[in-house]
């Protein structure tokens, strides 16, 4: 008798139509439309935009439907659409101290130009299941803010940076053009460009951890929140056959300064440091996140010692990717058999060979005996 | 299997301008045989670790004239290898074969075909570590620099350490070697038995690695060696029997577990080496009439 150990193109297409038809679930339950996931499950959509660096709620809501809720899936085929669009440049640095505010708070001063906008914020809700709205309670108008001119919000970090008290953000480096790890390959050591790219695709589960261990003093560096600010910007291009540059349209994002542990020499006096996080979307649990890593990562900068896992700019820059991850993993479960059987004859012939010499001492200690 | 190709997408998935890219890859690491170029690899719409090195590569270097086999542990039916084919067949429509001789391109993962390849032929190769000193050497920046220096000392002590601890080199797959006496290559995780067809073999020998980003060449006729010592010289693994189907001897088998009381047959892993033996006329113990294509 033959044991199939065949995949078989049927087997596959059976395999992928029970995928189908158990996405839909019980036919008796309304079929969920990718615009109520995108209006109703909007912090599951940002997400999967950040991660799958692709501005579009639309797509990525129906990822989520796609890939059943599952959302590093629903990223990852994200990021196979995204990998066949055609780039036409990059767009101009955007201005978010021109940001329409959703929301803006710092934890660093009590008030300050532009004030403490709470906006839509799970802080200070108890998480106590609200079983009203299983049934569809109805939703209360939100209030209004009062008439007036939007006040202006300067960054907090450009208030300290007036008074001198933080480095200035270094600038743009000339004579090259910012990095773009998805058209070049990741080289170490890499230059903060590249490594902000990375963190803000990076998996958010990963960066929370590896910002929560710097936290708890595997590469500690006494992080304050400056700001934390979401809301809409504009995103700029310069065509160039124009030569000046046309708004493409407004975004979501989120953004996080953290002011850290102070730097001065001989030379310079002290002065705090930052840590900078961007993501898409509101999620502030990764601009933080992403924030802390950023800081850990210019441990070679500031003349650190490298000592923590967060510091260490390989392994964080390595692993952070969690569609590179999830593949990885998850190829352990292709087959493989081949390399199990060599690893199956050696052993084999190592337990053989261990038995002889067991054997054999038995032997001279029973004729010693 | 006449499938239209994939509308909205260009010959083969990847854009042109990607193409272009991966083939100066491939010209280099052909051009410095065993040496990981690194390429600014694309996500690809099935996982990293399932072949996206191997299908860059492939879809970079396929034309509508190519025939291509893909293979996985040596068998043209085993899911992925399923899986891959169909995606070139949907994406670039060319012919598809599983007849080693019959085809141009070859993509494989964890095997080399038994049939000897020839002139004209690629072999690409899925590669989920490229690096053949990451194990002893966890970091990029490190491991780069010992290639630079030729700097492979570390890896015959690990090899010594087996066999002081073994008595045998207890590495069975992904053994390393040395490409054209210069570096030191992962042939990917082939068992070591095929470790020898790598060498001097007529076909061209592309190696991709997606998720690292790295992509490499063995180009025709070139030295390959596996590493080993005077007095423990490299051996192939070998089976106490022939191929329980077509009485094929000196080839890979696959262990075949037949019931719960310790019954085991040994099979070709290469199914397409077994089959055309078996229509030769060549039997082994187990043989019965062929069965109906199981699928």
């Amino acid at each position: 008798m033959y044991v199939a150990v065949k995949g078989g193109e049927r087997a596959i297409a059976n395999a992928h139509a029970l995928l189908d038809h158990s996405r839909r679930g019980d036919h008796a339950v309304p079929e969920i439309a990718p615009k109520q996931i995108r209006e109703q499950l909007a912090l599951a959509v940002d997400r999967v935009m950040a991660e799958g660096s692709l501005y579009d709620r639309d797509l990525a809501a129906l990822a989520i439907k796609q890939a059943r809720g599952d959302l590093i899936e629903a990223i990852f085929l994200v990021r196979a659409f995204r990998t066949t669009l055609p780039r036409f440049g990059h767009g101009e640095p955007a201005d978010t101290a021109a940001m329409q505010i959703r929301r803006r708070i710092s934890a660093t001063y009590k008030d300050l130009p532009g004030g403490q906008v709470l906006g839509p914020t799970f802080d200070y809700t108890h998480r106590l299941i609200d079983f009203a709205l299983a049934a569809g309670a109805p939703v209360a108008e939100p209030a209004e803010a009062g008439e007036g001119e939007p006040a202006d919000t300067p960054h907090v970090t450009a208030l300290l940076d007036g008074e001198g008290l933080i480095e200035r953000n270094p600038p743009q480096p000339s004579g090259r053009p910012v990095g773009d790890l998805t058209r070049e390959p990741l080289a170490f050591p890499a230059d903060r460009d590249l490594r902000l790219q990375n963190l803000a695709r990076a998996d958010e589960g990963f960066l929370l951890a590896m910002g929560y261990s710097t936290q708890r003093g595997y590469g500690r560096t006494h992080p304050f929140v400056g700001e934390i600010r979401f809301g809409e910007i504009e995103v700029e291009f310069v065509p160039e056959d124009l030569g000046f540059a046309v708004p493409l349209g407004r975004i979501q994002v989120t953004e996080c300064e953290m002011v850290t542990q102070f730097k001065g020499t001989a030379e310079t006096s002290p002065q705090f440091t930052r840590g900078y996080g961007l993501v898409f979307g509101q999620s502030e649990r990764k601009a933080m996140s992403m924030a802390l890593v950023d800081r850990a990562l210019r441990a070679r900068e500031f003349g650190e010692d490298v000592v923590a896992p967060a510091q260490d700019e390989e392994f964080v820059l390595s692993h952070s990717d969690n569609v590179q991850a999830t593949g990885f993993v998850e190829h352990l479960k292709l087959p493989h058999y081949v390399d199990f059987q060599a690893e199956l004859g050696l052993i084999r012939q190592l337990r053989r060979e261990h038995a002889d010499r067991a054997a054999a001492a038995g032997f001279t200690r029973e004729a010693a005996e | 299997m006449n499938a239209p190709t994939l509308t909205g997408y260009n010959f083969a998935y990847l854009d042109e301008q990607t193409k272009r890219m991966i083939r100066r890859a491939i010209l280099k690491a052909i051009a410095i045989p065993g040496y990981q170029v690194p390429f600014a690899s694309r996500e690809m719409p099935m996982p990293y670790g399932w072949g996206t090195g191997g299908v860059q590569v492939t879809a970079s270097v396929i034309g509508p004239q190519d025939v291509l086999k893909v293979i996985d542990q040596g068998s043209d039916d085993t899911t992925n290898a399923v899986s891959i084919r169909a995606f070139f067949a949907r994406t670039a429509g060319v012919a598809t074969t599983t007849a080693t001789a019959d085809a141009t391109i070859i993509q494989t993962r964890h095997r080399i075909p038994e049939a000897p390849l020839t002139d004209g032929q690629i072999l690409v190769y899925q590669v989920p570590i490229p690096e053949p000193l990451r194990f002893l050497e966890p970091r990029e920046t490190e491991t780069r620099t010992m290639h630079a220096l030729e700097e492979y000392g570390l890896m015959h002590v690990k090899l010594y350490e087996d066999i002081a601890r073994h008595g045998h080199i207890a590495t069975t797959y992904a053994y390393p070697v040395r490409v054209a006496g210069r570096y030191l290559m992962d042939p990917s995780p082939t068992p070591k038995f095929d470790n020898p067809k790598m060498h001097m073999s007529p076909a061209l020998q592309l190696f991709g690695a997606g998720r690292e980003k790295r992509i490499y060449a063995v180009p025709p006729y070139t030295r390959v060696v596996s590493l080993d010592f005077e007095d423990h010289p490299f051996e192939v693994n070998r089976f106490d029997k022939p191929c329980a189907l077509c009485g094929a001897h000196g080839v890979y088998l696959d262990e075949v577990v037949l019931d719960d009381r310790g019954g085991r047959m040994f099979v070709c892993s290469d199914t397409d080496h077994c089959g055309t033996r078996q229509e030769q006329g060549h039997r082994g113990d187990l043989s019965t009439p062929r069965e109906g294509s199981a699928a």
